[in-house]
């Protein structure tokens, strides 16, 4: 099956069923396009509209980027600093779990009124994809094989042997998974504070453009928009886990066969 | 009763007086309590001699895969003493290699390939990749394993991921080699072979074996000398001796002499689990 074609081709029928069915539906009910656009018109919109829509959807890819980049950065220091520390958890996990469970778009107000624009809507990014590759680090630092941990102790392992040649190596997958989790989440908390700002008259991102089509009932251009937004988290998806396949694909059980 | 190949069989016979083979370490009335409060040794006494081929025998939770750690090092003694002789004890001090340790599960990278797993000791000791080469290569033949170097271990059966255990074990050249249960895990047919490769890697570097098994027959098959432990609290309640020189091979195994011998352990091993 792993091999089949149809394994491709499957999914794609159905994708292709549903848009078909979508074109049926507007063009049986004679559907005007601030109602329901056609998947053409969609498709028209989004050629006609490039220019303007493809420079929000690159402001959007690039805050999403950046603020995955400094989540990398901060989870994976912060998970490094709390298994060499246990008080150091104790004192920060709280805090971690609270900026997780608080629902970024009800911060995202207050990031505006304090923040430039571009900030606040990279600060919403961060915040939501910072928490996985955090807990995940945390919990790949701690699953260290006791065994090994001991093979390493016997052999007179300096802490920094055992941090760069056991640990690290132990964390990596749970990382790379961490890692996966929060690309789509950076890309959701892009998305909600360019709306906050938005609503406040301020971005050029692709959420922004919703809002704004939405406004004016361009029906049409809001698809196109939504079309470019889920193509970005594909491209975000597509690049980490094809990152953790280059990575891991010799040795762990996660990767193995998956792409042959 | 007396079975060809066996020099002793002594029960109740601690501590036992020291009459051949330079003892290279000795445990003196060692304890050890977790601070869970489970006892899990009292009152150890037993040497270990050079060159021998040493069996812990012995149920579970008996203590034998604790009295392993602490000659290993990795755990202290709660009370008593451990004693290395002084050329190990100098030897200690100048480098810390002269100690392999197999575990239970063959406890490899799997990050890593055949031969960075067996490389880790000595990467560990600050030996590049070049220079640790020909050790690695050695204790790879001596596991039969030259050809898999470049192999990962999702790659390998589980009786070649424990030749691979092993080699890492050798490849520092140790003189003690510390094994917990090494091929409980594994089938019997497997077993039977590592089995007899393991002999041949005593036999060839001279090393002397710590082996901590709750198999009658493994312990027999394999040992100079056999010491039953007896649980809660751990120590050893008797001592089998059996002549090295007693070739081991598969006429061995179906010998009256082999069958003998496991009888009188499995004796001695009753005898320990009934112990009050």
């Amino acid at each position: 099956m792993s091999t089949s074609p149809l394994r491709w081709l499957l999914p794609f029928g159905v994708l292709a069923a549903l848009i078909l069915a979508w074109a049926a539906v507007v063009k049986l009910n004679n559907l005007p396009p601030y109602v329901l656009p056609a998947p053409g018109k969609v498709l028209e919109t989004l050629i006609e509209d490039r220019a303007v829509l493809f420079a929000s959807m690159l402001v959007t890819l690039k805050t999403t980027v950046i603020a995955l980049l400094l989540a990398v950065a901060g989870g994976a220091a912060l998970a490094l600093l709390f298994a060499s520390a246990r008080i150091v958890e104790f004192s920060l996990f709280p805090i971690a779990v609270i900026l997780q469970v608080t629902p970024v778009i009800a911060v995202a107000p207050l990031m505006l009124i304090y923040l430039s624009t571009d900030a606040a809507v990279l600060v919403c990014a961060w915040i939501v994809a910072f928490f996985p590759v955090l807990s995940n680090t945390t919990l790949g630092l701690k699953s260290v094989d006791p065994n090994l941990r001991d093979l390493f102790r016997l052999s007179g392992a300096t802490r920094w042997q055992t941090l760069a040649q056991l640990k690290l190596p132990t964390a990596l997958p749970y990382f790379l998974g961490g890692l996966r989790i929060a690309g789509g989440l950076a890309l959701i908390g892009a998305v909600v504070g360019e709306i906050a700002a938005g609503s406040a008259g301020q971005g050029s991102g692709l959420a922004f453009r919703i809002v704004e089509s939405a406004y004016r009932l361009n029906i049409p251009r809001l698809f196109a928009a939504l079309l470019l937004i889920s193509l970005t988290g594909i491209l975000i998806y597509a690049g980490l886990s094809l990152l953790s396949w280059l990575v891991l694909r010799r040795w762990h059980e996660s990767e193995l066969g998956g792409r042959a | 009763m007396r079975v060809p190949g066996m020099n002793a069989a002594t029960l109740d016979l601690l501590p036992r007086a020291e009459a051949d083979g330079a003892p290279l370490l000795r445990l003196s009335g060692v304890g050890k309590r977790f601070a869970n409060g489970v006892t899990a040794l009292e009152g150890l006494d037993m040497a270990v001699r050079e060159g021998e081929f040493v069996s812990l025998l012995g149920p579970s939770g008996c203590g034998k895969s604790t009295a392993l750690r602490l000659i290993a090092g990795l755990t202290e003694p709660s009370e008593g003493r451990l004693d290395w002789d002084e050329d190990e004890t100098a030897r200690r001090g100048r480098e810390r290699h002269s100690i392999g340790f197999v575990f239970q599960d063959p406890t490899l990278m799997p990050w890593a390939s055949v031969f960075g797993n067996v490389h880790l000791p000595l990467k560990l000791a600050g030996v590049g990749r070049r220079e640790a080469e020909p050790a690695i290569m050695e204790a790879l033949e001596l596991v039969g394993l030259a050809a898999f170097r470049d192999a990962y271990p999702r790659e390998l059966s589980g009786g070649m991921k424990m030749r691979v255990s092993i080699a890492r074990a050798l490849v520092t050249k140790p003189r003690l080699l510390l094994m917990d249960e090494p091929f409980a895990a594994l089938d019997e047919i497997t077993r039977f072979k590592l089995n007899n490769d393991l002999l041949d890697v005593w036999r060839r570097l001279r090393c002397t074996i710590v082996f901590v098994t709750h198999s009658v027959f493994e312990s027999v098959y394999l040992s100079s000398r056999i010491l039953v432990f007896r649980a809660r609290p751990g120590r050893v309640s008797a001592e089998l001796v059996i002549d090295p020189n007693q070739p081991r091979d598969e006429t061995f195994r179906t010998s009256p002499e082999y069958a003998g011998l496991c009888r009188e352990t499995s004796l001695a091993l009753a005898r320990a689990m009934d112990a009050p």
